[in-house]
């Protein structure tokens, strides 16, 4: 294990409570593999985390899952962060959460709620979902929210299903009372790497919605903030990933596992250690996980001599690894790698499979889209040549 | 618009945290998914922004605690105000 050069101070976690959620969104963040309901971790040692992180320099703690409602003792989970004097925020699916319920969490001390929504209208954002019903009730969640004077987001996953809404989907945001939208592209690991086929806009769409983008930002400012999280396939460079590995924030998994980022367990060699063995500040200072991709010290060409390394980091580990077979190497987003024209040549595959494989449920409970196909034409490139 | 009306009464809209950093020192104001690092005459100017205290009345207290120019301060002030009410963290 190298020393870490200089470790500085982190300012958000993420605390997976846990992975249950009643939607199967396809494009969702969790790990192929879900972390069981018997191996979460506690109300106390939820807790004993929160005042570590407060005591380590985090500020604000994002509760997200899985649906963190899922969790009976959520309101116990929200009081503590507070008490810790944490910034909380709810990522929630908005099942599962009853108007008696989301007040306690007001009272708690719950700063800010953040919704998923998954379209415009209920067919097709409820097929995206997996639960019928789903937008309505979201809608109504949404009333409950603001109706509290709780503030909130409403966060989008943008695919090739719903890009072409955008304009829609920001007054849909503006109509259920949001002072903010996170517009953020589906990201190609984990379930979207499996639905990459059935999910990725083609170029042209991408350029347009940046034109849209620029018009939706001037007409309605003031009134909402748009954040745009841009598809990184279509850039010149890669994104900052996690702004810079164990630099400032951490994951901590529903049984305990502290992850710099929330995809970081697909690296294969990674080691990460757990709540129930070690505090936090001892985790985000030495363990392997964080130190192996901290500083620049771990970076090969051509991200070694790169002015850019200060930037973006050298991208995304997790991608690198997906696309290039070893996680050290440059992103192969970046125009420079020299793996990049694989991201090109999958940019640019005109990609007509509209199934989508829903999170968490068995090859039998697929619910199919139209053009139903056989599950190996699903796999993208990049998975089936996976070494 | 860049100026602020002498009787508009400022505040923190609600989700949005003056807080005080205890590992780095100083203060931040918390927003949803956002962290902003305060320098010391923004902590003075959101730390009178109750909701209750005028802008006029405002700028007068600051003017009179830093014995500095009233209309530096004021433009200042409003500067500050008129951004953060841009991204919807402050009601003017
Ligand atoms: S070579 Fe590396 S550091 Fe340079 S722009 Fe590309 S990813 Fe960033
Ligand atoms: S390594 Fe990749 S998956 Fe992980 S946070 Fe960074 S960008 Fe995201």
């Amino acid at each position: 294990m190298t020393a870490p050069a200089q470790v500085s101070a982190p300012l958000a976690m993420l605390a997976e409570l846990t992975h249950r959620c009643p939607l199967a969104c396809p494009y969702c963040s969790n790990p192929l593999q879900l972390d069981r309901r018997s191996d979460e971790l506690d109300t106390a040692t939820w807790v004993r985390v929160f005042q570590e992180a407060a005591a380590l320099g985090i500020l604000q703690i994002h509760l997200s899952g899985g649906e963190p409602a899922a969790r009976r003792d959520l309101v116990e989970l929200v009081a503590g962060a507070a008490r810790a004097g944490l910034y909380t925020n709810l990522i929630t699916s908005g099942i599962g959460l009853d108007q008696a319920r989301l007040a306690a969490l007001a009272e708690a001390g719950l700063d800010h709620v953040q919704l998923s929504v998954q379209g415009i209208d209920e067919p097709s954002a409820d097929a995206v979902a997996g639960l019928a019903g789903s937008h309505r009730r979201k809608r109504a969640f949404a009333a409950m929210t603001t109706a509290l004077g709780l503030p909130l987001t409403v966060n989008v996953v943008l695919h090739r299903g719903n890009l072409a809404a955008l304009e829609a989907l920001v007054e849909e945001a503006i109509t259920l009372g949001a002072r903010r939208i996170e517009l953020a592209h589906a990201q190609y690991y984990g379930w979207g790497l499996i639905n990459r086929d059935a999910l990725m806009p083609d170029r042209a769409s991408v350029i347009a919605a940046r034109t849209t983008l620029d018009r939706l930002r001037a007409a309605t400012q003031g009134r909402i903030v748009i954040d745009y999280v841009p598809p990184d396939h279509f850039a010149l460079y890669p994104k900052p990933c996690v702004n810079g590995w164990g630099q400032q924030s951490l994951n901590v998994t529903p049984r305990g596992r502290v992850l710099p980022c929330h995809a970081a367990e697909t690296i294969p060699g990674l080691e990460f250690w757990t709540v129930a063995e070690h505090s936090l500040d001892v985790i985000w200072r030495n363990s392997p996980a964080f130190n192996a991709y901290r500083g620049e010290d771990w970076m090969v060409e051509p991200c070694r001599s790169c002015a850019r390394k200060a930037i973006d980091f050298g991208g995304c580990r997790c991608q690198a690894l997906a696309l290039t077979g070893d996680a050290r190497n440059t992103d192969p987003v970046c125009t420079l790698s020299p793996h990049h024209l694989r991201v090109e040549a999958l940019a640019d595959t005109p990609l007509t499979n509209t199934t989508l494989v829903m999170r968490g449920r068995s090859a039998q409970g697929v619910e199919a889209l139209p053009h139903d196909e056989p599950l190996a034409d699903r796999m993208s490139p990049a998975c089936r040549d996976r070494p | 618009m860049t100026g602020v009306a002498p009787d508009a009464r400022p505040r923190l809209l609600r989700g949005v945290r003056l807080s005080e950093d205890r590992v780095r020192g100083g203060y931040t104001l918390l927003a949803p998914e956002r962290v902003l690092k305060l320098k010391g005459t923004a902590v003075a100017v959101l730390t009178l922004c109750d909701g209750q205290r005028s802008f006029a009345q405002i700028v007068d207290e600051l003017a009179q605690s830093f014995a500095a120019d009233r209309a530096l301060i004021e433009r200042e002030s409003a500067a500050l105000l008129r951004d953060l009410a841009g991204k919807l963290m402050v009601e003017l």
